[in-house]
C-alpha cells in the first residue's frame, strides 16, 4: 500500500512539473490528494507530523528542456517539456524533503522499512525529484522510457553506482549504507536530469506532493527539530512536539528569494 | 630541446612525455629509495605526489595541466577496476595501473621506473589514503568465456550496440560524437570525451576483448560510462551479446596501433586523381599516421588537445599532388550543441597560463606546413617558422568553409598570399574530417613557394584544431617535420639495368675466374694478386 501511496504521489510529481504531462500509462492512483509518507512497520509508535508546505508569491518560472533529440520522451509532453525545479500548484509546494534533523534519542535505532522508496525515470525526468531514504533501505531504480537511461549517484561517505538501464520497465535495486547529506543523482544521457536523496539513520521523513501535503508517521512521543529542504529553495525547520499516538501540525512557507 | 626539430621522434617523445615526467619530477622527494627499503609512501613521494598531489588529491602542481585530471585517491572510486559498480579495485587492478599505465591520459607505465617491490608498496601506500579500502576485500567478478569472433558475432554486436543505445554518447560510427557527448562530465563536473571506439589505443583499459567486456560490466566509475551487469541480470542483454559487442567495438581499431613512419609516400597515378574525399580511389591509397600533441612551447600552452594525429594520404600524377589528411573530431565546429562543453572546458583549462578561452567557438583547423625552399637541409622552426624564416602554409578553417594559403612566422602569424593556387573539399562524417588539397607540383609563384619535385624528400608538417574545445591558432594539436616523397615515374631504363647488370657481372666473373686460373698455373707466387 505504501508503494502504490508513493507512486501516486510520483505521478502527481510528474503531472504538475511536466508542464502537462499526458496521463501516463503506469498505474495510475488519484493523484493529488496523497501525502508522502516514509514507511512505518507496525512496530512503530503512533505519532506523526503532518502539515503543508507552501510557496508565498508568483511561482518562478521553470526552465524549458529541450528532449527533441528524444522523441520517445517529448511525446509524453502536451507543451514544451518543463526541469520542474520548483514545482508550485495553487500555492503549495512539491519535492520538499521534510524528516527528523534533531530530537529522537541518542543511540537509538530503528527498523530499516521494508517498503522500497522508488525513484521513477519517466518522461526524461526523475520522479521525484528529491527523495529520502533510510539507511539500509532498498532504493528501486526504475525506468518507465522507452529509451537508455543511466543512473549515476556521487555519494562521498557511501560507495557510487552508475547503472545502465537500457529498456522500458528494467527495475534495480540498491541501497546505501550510511547516512549522507546530499547524494546527487545524475543521468548522463540527459544531462538535465538530477535529482537529489538524503540518507537518513531513522525512517522518519515524507516527501511533499502536489498539494504540499506531507506526514511523517511512526513517531514516539516527543519534541522534534523537522527541516524542510528544498534542492533550490533551500531549508526551513521548525520545532513541533509529537503527543504520545497523537498528531502534530507543521506547516511551512517557502517564498522565491529561496531563504 | 632547442626550438629547430633535428630528431622528430625525439621531439615527439620529449613533448609527449615532457608533462608526464616533468609533472613527476616537480614534487621529486628527498627520500633516496634503497631497492628492498622503500615504502610506499617513499615511491609516492617521489613518483606519484607531482600529479596525485602530497595528500592523494589529484592536485599535485602538475595536475592542472592535465584533462582528464589525476585520480583523487581520497575518494577510492577508480576507472578501472575488475569488481562491480561503486565497488573499490583489487590490489591486482591498482597494481596493474600502476605498471602498465593508463593510455590516453598522462598515467605513464611505472614497470621500467619502479620494481616490483615498489609498485606493490605503493598500491598499499595508495589504498592508505581512503577509508573506504578499511577492512575491505573486494572482489573480482566472474567473468565468461570469450566466444570467438566471427563476422556474424561483429554484425550482431552492431545491432548490440544500437539496442543498448550505445551511440547516444559514443556515436553512430562509435566516434565518440554522441548526442550526449557534448554535455558529459566526471565527477568533478570536468569536460569529459565519449571514448572514440575507433581509436584504441587511447582505451583506458586495455585493449583486449575480454578487457572490452569487462568495462561493460563494470563500468567506468566516476566517468558517465555505466555497469551493464543489472541490464545483463534483467535480461535486457545476454551475455553473448555483450560479448559480441566487445567484438564489434574491438573490430573499429585497426590490429595495431598505428605506426610513425618518417616518409609519407605519394603514389604516382597513371589514370585521373581522386576529386573529392570521398572518392573510391582513396580506399586504396596508403595510409601514413601523423602523430600531433598539444602546443605547449608558446603561450598560450594547450594540454587537452582533441586531435592526436592525422592519417595522411597522398597521390601524384606528375602534373598535381593531391593529399587526403583524415582525423576525427567529434564536433563539426562551431556547433551550439557544444556550448556546454565549451563552458566546461574553459573552466577547467583557463587556469593555465592565465590565459582564458574565448567563450565562442572558432571554427576547426587544419593546417600543412612546408619550407619555403625545398632544397634546403635545415628545416624551418617547426612551430610555423619564424620572421626570419616563415613557411609556406595551407590553411584551412571549417567555418567558413575556406582555404588561405600563405606565409606563417610562427604559430599565429599568417599572412595570406593575394591568391591560391591550391584546392580543395572538405567532408565531416560522424566525428571524422577528411580534407582533400591538391595543387600543381610547379606553383604559379615560384620566387617562394616551393615546387613538389618527385624523388625529393619534402619536409611537411601539420597542426590540428578543435574549435569547439576552445582550440585556435595557437591552442592546438602540433606536429614535427615529417617528409613526403613524389614517386619517381619509373623509366624503361629500370628493367633493362638490372638484366645488363647481371650479365656484365657473371660476364666479369668468368672472366676474373679464368684469369685467376691461368695466372695460377703461370706463376704459384703470385697467388696473392689474385683478389
Amino acid at each position: 500500500m505504501r508503494q502504490v501511496l508513493i507512486g501516486g504521489m510520483l505521478l502527481t510529481v510528474a503531472a504538475c512539473g511536466g508542464g502537462g504531462e499526458k496521463a501516463g500509462s503506469d498505474t495510475a492512483t488519484p493523484a493529488g490528494a496523497a501525502p508522502a509518507a516514509g514507511a512505518a512497520p507496525t512496530a512503530m509508535a503512533g505519532g506523526s507530523v503532518t502539515g503543508h508546505v507552501k510557496f508565498d508569491g508568483a511561482a518562478p518560472a521553470n526552465p524549458t528542456i529541450d528532449m527533441s533529440e528524444e522523441a520517445a520522451c517529448k511525446g509524453k509532453y502536451t507543451g514544451p517539456a518543463l526541469d520542474p525545479v520548483v514545482m508550485v500548484t495553487n500555492g503549495m509546494l512539491g519535492n520538499v524533503v521534510l524528516y527528523v534533523k534533531s530530537g529522537l534519542p541518542a543511540g537509538q535505532t530503528y527498523p530499516v522499512p521494508s517498503e522500497p522508496v522508488v525513484i521513477d525515470q519517466r518522461g526524461c525526468l526523475y520522479h521525484p525529484r528529491a527523495l529520502a531514504i533510510m539507511a539500509g533501505q532498498k532504493l528501486e531504480i526504475k525506468n518507465s522510457d522507452p529509451v537508455l537511461h543511466n543512473i549515476k549517484a556521487l555519494p562521498t561517505k557511501n560507495r557510487p553506482f552508475n547503472i545502465s538501464q537500457p529498456t522500458e520497465g528494467m527495475t534495480t535495486t540498491r541501497t546505501f549504507t550510511t547516512p549522507e547529506d546530499n547524494v546527487p543523482v545524475e543521468c548522463n544521457v540527459h544531462g538535465w536530469m538530477h535529482s537529489n536523496i538524503i540518507v537518513l539513520p531513522h525512517p522518519f521523513f515524507a516527501v511533499s506532493g502536489e498539494d504540499g501535503s506531507f506526514t511523517i508517521k511512526g513517531l514516539p512521543a516527543g519534541t522534534y527539530e523537522i527541516e524542510a529542504r528544498h534542492a533550490k529553495l533551500g531549508t526551513k525547520t521548525m520545532s513541533v512536539t509529537v503527543p504520545a499516538d497523537g498528531a502534530a501540525t507543521a506547516d511551512f512557507t517557502f517564498a522565491a528569494t529561496g531563504t | 630541446m632547442t626550438g629547430r626539430a633535428s630528431g622528430d621522434g625525439i621531439f615527439v617523445d620529449c613533448l609527449a612525455l615532457g608533462i608526464l615526467r616533468g609533472a613527476a619530477l616537480i614534487a621529486v622527494a628527498s627520500v633516496t629509495l634503497g631497492a628492498q627499503g622503500a615504502t610506499g609512501k617513499a615511491v609516492y613521494d617521489k613518483w606519484c605526489a607531482g600529479c596525485h598531489g602530497d595528500t592523494g588529491a589529484g592536485d599535485g602542481p602538475g595536475s592542472e595541466y592535465m584533462l582528464p585530471r589525476p585520480r583523487d585517491f581520497t575518494k577510492g572510486i577508480y576507472q578501472i577496476r575488475s569488481t562491480a559498480s561503486g565497488e573499490l579495485p583489487t590490489d591486482a587492478d591498482l597494481l596493474r595501473m600502476v605498471t602498465e599505465g593508463m593510455p590516453g591520459t598522462a598515467m605513464p607505465e611505472w614497470k621500467s621506473v619502479l620494481t616490483d617491490r615498489e609498485r606493490s608498496d605503493v598500491v598499499t601506500y595508495i589504498k592508505s589514503l581512503s577509508d573506504f579500502f578499511k577492512g575491505a576485500a573486494p572482489k573480482a567478478i566472474a567473468i565468461s568465456k570469450a566466444p570467438s569472433s566471427s563476422p556474424e558475432a561483429i554484425a550482431d554486436g552492431r545491432e548490440v550496440f544500437k539496442k543498448l543505445e550505445c551511440f547516444k554518447c559514443h556515436g553512430e560510427q562509435g566516434r565518440g560524437d554522441g548526442n550526449s557527448a557534448p554535455t558529459l562530465k566526471d565527477d568533478f563536473d570536468r569536460p569529459i570525451r565519449a571514448a572514440d571506439l575507433s581509436e584504441n589505443w587511447k582505451f583506458n583499459g586495455g585493449t583486449s576483448v575480454e578487457e572490452i567486456y569487462t568495462r561493460f560490466r563494470t563500468g567506468l566509475d566516476g566517468t558517465p560510462m555505466p555497469s551493464f551487469s543489472d541490464a545483463l541480470d534483467a535480461k535486457v542483454v545476454t551475455d553473448e551479446q555483450l560479448w559480441h559487442l566487445a567484438h564489434w567495438v574491438r573490430s573499429l581499431s585497426p590490429e595495431k596501433a598505428p605506426e610513425v613512419r618518417e616518409v609519407v609516400r605519394a603514389a604516382r597515378v597513371t589514370g585521373a586523381l581522386p576529386r573529392t574525399p570521398d572518392d573510391s580511389a582513396w580506399a586504396t591509397a596508403e595510409r601514413f599516421w601523423i602523430p600531433l600533441v598539444g602546443q605547449i612551447i608558446t603561450k598560450p600552452r594547450w594540454f587537452a588537445p582533441t586531435v592526436d594525429g592525422v592519417w595522411v594520404q597522398a597521390l601524384h600524377d606528375e602534373k598535381q599532388l593531391t593529399l587526403r589528411v583524415t582525423w576525427h573530431d567529434p564536433s563539426r565546429s562551431p556547433d551550439p550543441e557544444w556550448d556546454e562543453w565549451l563552458g566546461r572546458m574553459r573552466q577547467t583549462m583557463t587556469a593555465v597560463d592565465s590565459l582564458p578561452l574565448s567563450a565562442t567557438q572558432g571554427p576547426d583547423r587544419l593546417t600543412v606546413l612546408f619550407p619555403t625552399r625545398v632544397s634546403d637541409t635545415e628545416r624551418p622552426y617547426f612551430l610555423g617558422g619564424d620572421r626570419k624564416n616563415p613557411v609556406y602554409a595551407w590553411r584551412w578553417t571549417s567555418a567558413p568553409d575556406k582555404l588561405d594559403v600563405g606565409r606563417l612566422s610562427g604559430l599565429g602569424n599568417f599572412a595570406a598570399a593575394a591568391a591560391s593556387d591550391v584546392t580543395h573539399a572538405a567532408v565531416f562524417d560522424h566525428g571524422e574530417w577528411r580534407l582533400q588539397l591538391t595543387r600543381s607540383l610547379v606553383p604559379s609563384d615560384t620566387s617562394a613557394v616551393p615546387g613538389f619535385a618527385p624523388g625529393v624528400a619534402i619536409p611537411i608538417a601539420f597542426v590540428a584544431a578543435d574549435g569547439s574545445s576552445g582550440e585556435d591558432e595557437i591552442r592546438a594539436s602540433i606536429g614535427a617535420w615529417y617528409a613526403i616523397y613524389l614517386d619517381v615515374p619509373t623509366p624503361p631504363r629500370v628493367y633493362v639495368a638490372p638484366a645488363a647488370t647481371m650479365l656484365l657481372t657473371a660476364g666479369l666473373g668468368v672472366f676474373v675466374v679464368a684469369r685467376a686460373r691461368r695466372r695460377e698455373r703461370g706463376n704459384r707466387r703470385t697467388t696473392q694478386e689474385e683478389s
